[in-house]
């Protein structure tokens, strides 16, 4: 069938596109035409849409999700999360190794890629850096490599030990892919809540900072003695912000990417005990909020991404310090982006689409969808005007874990295309 | 005059008008505690629910106590903290209080916030008997009626917290409410024991301990955990007891006649010498009995509240 998009606006900052009010054909999935439409596109069986005053940008992706499966599927699943990725706007995600059992092998990749085959949203993989990430033996990184995986991370711990550290970033270089790391100083580990006036006035165990700062100082450093590639995952300290701007300066190969809640919440929150304001790295002070801003605006951090970490209601609704770390994110996290950072003037259109479609991909070695005639047609369609209200009951993931439930935001995602599907007004259809 | 909140959950952020009408209510079940018939019936009727999560047979048999000599009808409730981690079971138990239609529920519990979380699910009114390393308000509260009751008033009055301050829910009530009465408080201990930032509460932090006794008329002694855990904060209880405990001697050496409190049990010869825990100088025992009376206090502010 095809598709006109009629006057909308194309931004696509990866090749340099900021047309406005232009027309989009999509015919078998592909870009078909850009441009001004004659009688001739009309014919034949098609479905117009007017997107006047919408923006069509490349396919947003988030480079930081837990599926859950295999291991939790109660929790969530490949297809509630692709579900849960293309109601949020996303046509592609990767999703990280903390399964049960840990993606360490070609098995769980291939098993996770065919329960995602059919989706309209792309999964990629990210293999566990060592064995069961239990940092002690690397994992069979070539192979998992050739079965698809396209970056390696302990996620959930950082990895181990320096000397496992090294070998890891000198194999993954073999191959030019990333280490994504959970930055976070094992011996220092085991708070509920960031370290400050607000954990002792609180009386939560205290998560100092320093613990983030103390690995993402020693990854930078090993990053640039054995001139491997590191991924900072969800930064959330002033500290670490500084250190990664630094190393950048120096030439280390470093990303970085932060989530929508560290941007925007700080340990202020927990102080109603609300276990959705539970998530390791915890929120940290308005001084660190701050200092992320900053490091999203010169482009020391690379991108935004959810962490979107599903958790059944039985083990979230609990005493704080029992409670697991974690929300989920999908679904909120373009909205929160348009809100706080669009909205506000912090970042311009193309530098958010940037960071949630360019920059992601270009960190995993993913192509970055282009606006040719041609090329497969991989767009999110944003309306930046809607103010819509949250409603954690419209959600498609399979959890509810939500600190962001009834938030006011301005700014969503309308639909995605991709792989030949679209999903628009929350219905998928073939194209 | 009726108490502006229907939960007792910590004195963070009580008014002075709030402490001291608790103050006063305790000075009259005090009076009531030295009648040889030390029961009234102004909580017939009423029920109250005691869920400790956690072991502390002292504040739950105070707890009963003023429970019974109000004349609430009270039931016990113990569980470990560790066997309802699981969540679903809190979550029921909780529930299931809620279905019996109590009045009030007393809760202690290892995980700060508990009592807090008690205030979203059920409809009772909720006294803290101590969430983890949060709050005790009570206890503070005993603490602060015991003081007034030996010198006569609370403002103006210098009292140090010794001990563990970062792993104790004692020191943080009593921070709150004494300074909220006009005391001036600091805390004195290991540094590895202070938590950070306590200075923006308000509080002095002291690591000499004779300077303590010197600059204070009011020592309230914590216990020290002696278990493994906490044990990595300090080298030994030896090097504990020589540089922070208090002994005579020390308090000779420093001429004072100062206030010891002790919320116990005590650990002897560790924070407290034999002779001074049981010496002049010290309330202990005092504070047991008020305990009593504070906690019938809060039952009749709170149980009658409508
Ligand atoms: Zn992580």
């Amino acid at each position: 069938m095809k598709i006109i998009l009629r006057n909308v606006n194309l931004v696509n900052p990866g090749q340099k596109i900021n047309l406005s009010g232009t027309n989009v054909i999509i015919e078998g999935g592909k870009i078909s035409k850009i441009g001004s439409l004659d009688p001739e596109d009309f014919k034949g069986e098609k479905k117009e849409f007017d997107l006047t005053g919408k923006y069509l940008v490349p396919g947003f992706f988030d480079m930081h999700v837990h599926l859950r499966e295999p291991g939790r599927e109660d929790e969530e699943t490949v297809i509630s999360g692709c579900n849960s990725a293309a109601n949020g706007g996303f046509t592609g995600l990767a999703c990280m190794p903390n399964t049960e059992p840990a993606i360490d092998s070609a098995e769980v990749v291939s098993l996770i890629k065919k329960q995602a085959a059919d989706h309209l949203v792309n999964v990629f993989i990210i293999g566990a850096a060592t064995l069961g990430r239990k940092g002690e033996f690397i994992s069979p990184m070539a192979e998992l490599k050739e079965s698809g995986v396209v970056g390696f991370s302990d996620d959930g711990v950082a990895i181990k030990t320096a000397a496992i550290l090294k070998r890891v970033l000198e194999y993954s270089a073999m191959y030019n892919l990333p280490v994504i790391e959970h930055c976070e100083d094992e011996t220092l580990a085991g708070g509920a809540m960031n370290e400050g006036l607000n954990s002792t006035m609180l009386g939560l165990p205290p998560l100092p900072s320093v613990a983030e700062d103390l690995i993402v100082a020693r990854d930078l450093l090993m990053a640039e003695y054995t001139n491997g590639r590191i991924h900072i995952a969800h930064i959330s300290t002033k500290k670490s912000v500084e250190l990664v701007r630094q190393a950048k300066k120096s030439g280390v190969k470093v990303t970085a990417e932060v989530t929508p809640h560290h941007f925007t919440l700080t340990d202020d929150s927990v102080k109603t005990y609300d276990t959705n304001y539970k998530m390791n790295p915890p929120l940290r002070t308005k001084a660190d909020v701050e200092e992320i801003i900053n490091g999203l605006k010169d482009g020391t951090i690379d991108c935004i991404a959810s962490d979107h970490a599903p958790h059944s209601a039985e083990e979230k609704e609990v005493e704080f310090e029992f409670a697991p770390n974690g929300i989920i994110g999908l679904e909120t996290q373009i909205g929160i982006a348009l809100t706080e950072l669009y909205q506000k003037k912090i970042l311009s259109l193309e530098q958010v689409v940037e960071k949630m479609a360019v920059n992601p991909r270009r960190i995993l070695n993913i192509p970055v969808p282009k606006f040719n005639p041609g090329e497969p047609a991989d767009f999110t369609i944003l309306d930046t005007d809607e103010v819509w209200t949250v409603d954690f009951n419209q959600f498609k993931s399979k959890s509810r874990n939500s600190p962001f439930n009834k938030k006011l935001l301005k700014g969503r995602a309308l639909g995605v295309i991709n792989k030949s599907r679209m999903y628009f007004m929350g219905e998928y259809f073939d194209i | 005059m009726p108490l502006t909140n229907r939960h007792l959950l910590g004195l963070q952020g009580i008014s002075k008008e709030d402490i001291q009408l608790i103050l006063d209510t305790t000075k009259t079940f005090r009076e009531v505690l030295e009648r040889p018939i030390k029961k009234v019936p102004t909580l017939q009727g009423k029920t109250v629910v005691n869920l400790f999560f956690e072991n502390s047979t002292r504040t739950r048999i105070s707890f009963e106590l003023a429970e019974r000599r109000l004349s609430a009808d009270s039931v016990n409730f113990s569980a470990s903290a560790s066997s309802v981690t699981k969540g679903e079971t809190f979550k029921d138990t909780i529930r299931n209080i809620e279905a019996m239609k109590v009045d009030m529920v007393v809760v202690r519990h290892s995980a700060a916030g508990t009592p807090q979380f008690l205030t979203r699910v059920c409809d009772a009114s909720i006294i803290n008997a101590g969430d983890g390393i949060h709050e005790h308000p009570t206890q503070a509260l005993l603490d602060m009626y015991s003081i007034k009751e030996k010198l006569g008033k609370l403002e103006g009055l210098k009292v140090c917290m010794v001990g563990d301050i970062a792993h104790s829910r004692v020191a943080l009530s009593n921070i709150y409410g004494l300074t909220t009465m006009g005391a001036k408080v600091s805390v004195c201990g290991p540094s590895t024991m202070i938590p950070r930032y306590i200075e923006e509460l308000g509080v002095d932090v002291i690591y000499d301990i004779d300077e303590a006794i010197q600059e204070n008329d009011v020592l309230n002694v914590l216990r020290i955990q002696l278990e493994r855990k906490a044990r990595e904060y300090f080298p030994s209880i030896r090097e504990y007891s020589k540089y922070f405990g208090i002994t005579e001697e020390r308090l000779e050496k420093n001429g004072k006649d100062i206030l010891i409190m002790h919320p116990g049990p005590i650990n002897r010869g560790v924070e407290l010498s034999s002779s001074v825990a049981d010496g002049l100088n010290q309330i202990i025992l005092q504070q047991v009995t008020n305990g009593v009376a504070v906690r019938m206090a809060i039952l009749y502010l709170l149980g009658t509240l409508n």
